[in-house]
């Protein structure tokens, strides 16, 4: 790999490919070297700025003015190419009407709602991980956990039917693919998101939901602000866009870590309240959310390098949560740490809106682990599954003991 | 630099020096002062930030804003008059506010 100082502005150019498989399959040596080359570097093959210390890339999350989200947070520039969906209200949109948009969501989606959840969320844990972990034998963290779990409390929650619920896997996958490359990951996965695509518009629509889900909550309060049945259908789509695979790859991405390290889980058997802490240092340490763009709305200056305006440029959120300016044994797994800061759901304006109820799904599911389960273990390697914005697994082969 | 004093339910008090441009969260999460949970890093969602502003203090800090106002009733402990998230409070000046029993 090289690292060429450009004349011109003195920021180190990169030959890297951040979207190719073998970046993909393991990020963490690039991404080194990425923190290594300067605060701002130059991504060659794409021709746009990339950010991967934690100060930069808080930076860039936090100057929603000077990094806007409108001209898209992939690779594409809605100012100069046609997006290939209409763009969300939410993730692509900015101040005043990302504002709005937001807030009747978020008026909704309080940390009072969420408490009113738990025990209910709680059982279904329960139910699944005791079921699985009395099975014996060889299972798939990831079909038979990993997706099962968020799968079943998800949809429910919204108000979406039984049938179809395997549409939502695609379609995540498909979303966060198209912030990246028209390379295979984004051509496979319009093959096989275009399918799912029909089905979930047909549940966003506003009547489809049952009645007493978030779904319909949302749409009451987006007619309520003033927004029509098509606006009304875009809000929710971006709970369907962004609720299950990042959930998914979480849950997935923590039952690696707890197979790779037994002290750590043998930690959270000893004490299980520490589960909330070990799904939040599994999104720092390795975050569902890998990347995210914005584009430069004027000329500016980060950290003294010069970036006009038109400029993508590409946040490393995954590196940041392991700079070592920023965080003590960055490339340790350690669920006793205090994780809170790490950008794993970004930060700012546009924070994840779901972080309050990924964190909880994430809790009550590493919390049954940790009383239904003794001994876990890997029973041959695991899986990626290649994204171009997400870090999940594709199959996960474990031993469990059921305790 | 500000000092921002943080009075913990027991009585026991906390002062931090303050940096430049950071909220009241993160100046008592770098100082690592107990009870400020912050759990979603100071974007206003998780209402685990927060506090007690003492009585003296309250004139001059920023209006509570819409978000902010509806986090408040999510808190764990008793919402006040004198409550606020502390992520949403600069700290440049110096400031005493006390932290409620509970943030969970």
């Amino acid at each position: 790999m090289t690292t060429e100082t450009s004349a011109l502005s003195g920021v180190a150019s990169l030959e890297l490919d951040p979207f190719s498989d073998s970046f993909l399959t393991n990020p963490y040596p690039a991404h080194e070297e990425m923190r290594e080359a300067g605060p701002v570097f130059w991504l060659e093959r794409y021709e746009l700025w990339g950010v991967a210390r934690y100060s930069e890339v808080t930076q860039v999350l936090v100057d929603h003015e000077t990094y806007v989200s409108s001209r898209g947070v992939g690779i594409s520039d809605f100012a100069k190419e046609k997006p290939w969906r209409p763009p969300s209200l939410l993730l692509e949109a900015d101040p005043p009407h990302h504002t709005k948009a937001r807030h009747v969501v978020s008026q909704i989606l309080t940390p009072k709602l969420l408490r009113t959840l738990k025990e209910g969320f709680q059982e279904r844990a329960d139910e699944l991980v005791a079921r699985v972990a009395a099975r014996g034998g060889e299972i798939d963290g990831v079909a038979d956990l990993a997706e099962a779990y968020p799968l079943e409390v998800f949809p429910d929650f919204i108000g979406l039917p039984k049938e179809g619920r395997e549409n939502l896997l695609p379609y995540g996958s498909m979303v966060f693919n198209t912030f990246g490359p028209r390379n295979s990951h984004f051509e496979r996965a319009m093959e096989r998101g275009a399918k799912a695509q029909g089905w979930i518009m047909e549940q966003c629509q506003p009547g489809a939901p049952a009645r007493d889900g978030l779904g319909a909550k949302i749409h009451a309060a987006a007619a309520e602000a003033g927004y029509g049945a098509e606006d009304q259908a875009k809000l929710l789509r971006s709970f369907l866009s962004a609720g299950v695979d990042t959930t998914v790859h979480g849950i997935g991405n923590a039952l690696e870590c707890l197979a790779r390290n037994p002290e750590q889980f043998a930690a959270l058997r000893e004490d299980p309240a520490l589960a909330r802490a070990a799904f939040e240092e599994t999104v720092r340490f390795s975050s569902p959310v890998q990347t995210f763009f914005r584009t430069t709305s004027r000329d500016t200056e980060l950290s003294g390098m010069a970036i006009p305006e038109g400029s993508k440029v590409l946040m490393f959120l995954a590196a940041a949560n392991r700079d070592p300016r920023q965080w003590e044994r960055p490339d340790e797994f350690d669920i006793r740490r205090k994780a809170a800061g790490h950008v794993g759901f970004g930060f700012g304006v546009h924070a994840c809106l779901g972080q309050m109820l990924a964190r909880l799904e994430g809790e009550c599911f590493l919390s049954a682990l940790a009383r239904h389960v003794d001994t876990i273990e890997l029973a041959g390697e695991p899986v990626q599954q290649l994204n171009n914005t997400l870090r999940g697994l594709d199959s996960l082969p474990l031993r469990l003991t059921a305790a | 630099m500000p000092k921002i004093t943080f009075v913990q339910p027991d009585g026991l008090e906390n002062v931090v020096d303050a940096e430049a441009d950071v909220s009241v969260m993160r100046a008592a999460v770098a100082s690592g002062v107990p009870g400020i949970v912050a759990e979603c890093g100071g974007s206003a969602m998780c209402a685990t930030c927060h506090v007690y502003v003492d009585a003296g203090n309250l004139d001059g800090l920023p209006e509570l804003g819409d978000v902010e106002d509806e986090m408040l009733d999510c808190t764990a402990a008793e919402r006040l008059d004198c409550s606020r998230l502390s992520c949403q409070l600069p700290a440049t000046r110096d400031l005493t506010v006390r932290i409620p029993p509970t943030q969970v």
